[in-house]
């Protein structure tokens, strides 16, 4: 497949989906600031408000529970921050409450807000996973106590994919009192999510992980839940997030939804089928792998692997020149050397981690695409195991 | 489709595309000094092996390799084309800002990756005098404490230069140094420039 690009690495980001990419252009005329009072604001109001039913509709909450944010990232602060305000009189915080339990294997937005707060007093507990990335319900049920303020847990791991079973993890930790939320950037628009019936308080979902725009997300956050709001110093949102609405990324986010709600079932199945092809691809043609993550509950295209014996980065950068695009679950590309936190948090050992790939497709690849990687897969690992000095099979 | 730039200069891709020297024969290669650093654990691992033309002390052959990314493959390729034929002391003393200016650069935040060639062939080098009688030749890189309150080392110090840091600060920030008593600042800042300048200046 020469001269083309395959991209391979969705659970990064995705490339826009055609239509949303028309409906942007199409809006692109759409100037008017939400908030002013004129025709051409509430042009750009109406636009906006459409977006928030249609992403309420497609998690099942009513529109004044969705409010838009400008990334997963500040959805996921929003939430840690609004149990923790230290402001004196906080209607968020009127108990004093401040213990937030949250994973081992969160998205660094939550780990590092959640190390942050920490330095300021609260009380952070971390859930252990297992093998495949799954937390422990018994765990959960014994660090969950009137303290708790907060349950932070990913619905699905950005790096291995693994999915929680978020209902029952919510039933137990509202049970007990606590609020819950759940980081479902990489879920939403990928398996079925219904604020409803997983009963969660906060949920925060994103729109370049589904073919819409970067810079736009959404925080679901219940009725009566307590709020806090991350950026002060106006009124939209209904005063939960200050600043000028990016009209725009709205629409975009609005157009990706509607796209998912049509294909993401198709796509869940097409998708399984090539992550099926592919794992079965590695397995005959190159030994000494290992799968990460769950079998079973796991995001449809993800698929996290390690080669013994060869360096992540060195794998990415090897398919690079060949045109394949994925990533490493390692850091190093990143300019630390530090291995992945997820995997070591699996109890893989760092050597495992270190030569691990995450392979991510989307609804742009296909089955030419996976038989051209398991082409050129073996023979980049097989150049690297080469010069290792941490492949110790010898070859016959 | 336009093409981007590449992370990495041309001589970088071309020594991680096609590395040379490779140490394929381990067990028959009969080297005169071998050195092994860093370990898989932490990411990186580099194995440096020698032959030396024992009348002239000039390294006639040298091989390599590493579980590592693609600055420590083209890093070492790089350094193992640039000893063949150098006298032992010559090589002993390469820096990475020599390797890095035969590359043309490396990405900052990469350079730590690409010490690892030339810190294993130090210890080859070493592993030959040893092999030889010539321990007098030996030289060791002692570690020096620096802060005595929290007990951090010179080599701590040129650690964390390496991994960005590039003020008092970020070392603070990184190690701790200097959070005791203070004492160490001067001490530290000079090693700190002096660390900048042997990886960073000039390349």
């Amino acid at each position: 497949m020469p001269g083309k690009e395959i991209y391979m690495d969705n659970n990064a980001t995705t490339p826009l989906h055609p239509e949303v990419k028309k409906a942007m252009i199409d809006a692109m005329g759409i100037f008017g600031n939400p908030s002013s009072l004129h025709t051409p604001g509430r042009r750009a109001r109406q636009l906006a408000e459409e977006v928030r039913e249609k992403v309420a509709s497609f998690i099942g909450a009513s529109p004044d529970e969705v409010m838009f944010a400008g990334s997963g990232s500040e959805a996921n602060n929003t939430v840690l921050s609004v149990l923790t305000c230290q402001t004196k009189g906080c209607e968020s915080n009127p108990n004093g409450i401040a213990e937030i339990i949250t994973t081992t294997i969160e998205h660094p937005c939550v780990l590092e807000t959640s190390r942050c707060l920490q330095e300021q007093g609260v009380n952070v507990l971390y859930l252990d996973v297992d093998q495949y990335g799954k937390i422990d319900i018994e765990q959960l049920k014994d660090l969950v106590t009137d303290r708790t303020g907060l349950v932070s847990v990913m619905m699905a791991n950005n790096e291995i994919g693994t999915i929680q079973d978020i209902r029952t993890i919510a039933e137990v930790v509202r049970e007990r009192g606590a609020l819950f939320h759940t980081d479902a950037v990489q879920a939403v628009g990928k398996i079925p999510v219904n604020v409803e019936e997983l009963n969660v308080d906060y949920l925060t979902l994103s729109g370049h992980k589904i073919y819409g725009p970067k810079g736009i997300a959404a925080l679901y956050v219940r009725k009566g839940a307590p709020f806090c709001p991350l950026i002060r110093g106006g009124h939209q949102e209904r005063g939960r997030r200050a600043g000028t609405e990016n009209t725009l990324g709205i629409v975009g986010l609005g157009k990706a939804i509607e796209v998912r709600s049509q294909e993401m079932e198709a796509e869940e199945k097409r998708l399984l089928a090539l992550k099926a092809a592919l794992k079965r691809g590695i397995e005959e043609n190159i030994p000494d792998v290992q799968f990460v993550g769950h079998p079973t509950d796991c995001l449809p295209g993800t698929l996290n692997v390690s080669f013994d014996g060869a360096e992540g980065e060195a794998i990415i950068l090897y398919l690079d020149l060949e045109g394949i695009a994925v990533s490493t679950g390692s850091a190093c590309a990143s300019g630390s050397l530090d291995p992945s936190h997820v995997i070591l948090a699996t109890g893989l050992p760092a050597e495992c981690a270190h030569s691990s790939i995450r392979i991510s497709l989307g609804r742009e690849n296909t089955m030419e695409e996976v038989e051209y990687m398991i082409d050129t897969l073996p023979r980049v690992i097989g150049k690297i195991r080469d010069m290792s000095t941490a492949y110790k099979r010898r070859q016959q | 489709m336009t093409e981007t730039n590449w992370a990495y200069t041309d001589a970088v891709k071309e020594h991680f595309m096609n590395p040379k020297n490779i140490l394929t024969d381990e067990e028959s290669y009969q080297e005169d000094g071998k050195g092994v650093t860093g370990n898989v654990k932490c990411g990186d691992e580099m194995i440096v092996a020698i032959k030396v033309d024992k009348e002239k002390g000039i390294i006639t052959d040298c091989k390599w390799k590493t579980f590592g990314c693609a600055s420590a493959i083209a890093s070492t390729s790089v350094l193992s084309e640039m000893v063949k034929g150098m006298k032992l002391d010559d090589a002993y003393n390469l820096s990475a800002k020599d390797i890095n200016r035969e590359l043309g650069g490396l990405p900052e935040h990469k350079v730590h990756c690409s010490v690892l060639g030339d810190k294993a062939l130090r210890i080859a080098i070493n592993d030959y005098y040893m092999r030889n009688g010539m321990e007098d030749k030996v030289q060791r890189e002692e570690e020096r404490i620096v802060c005595k309150c929290l007990n951090i080392t010179d080599q701590e110090i040129e650690h964390a230069v390496l991994d960005g840091a590039r003020t008092f600060y970020d070392l603070q920030e990184m190690s701790k140094v200097g959070t005791g008593c203070g004492e160490c600042k001067e001490e530290v800042t000079q090693l700190l420039e002096a660390y900048k300048a042997k990886h960073f200046c000039e390349v």
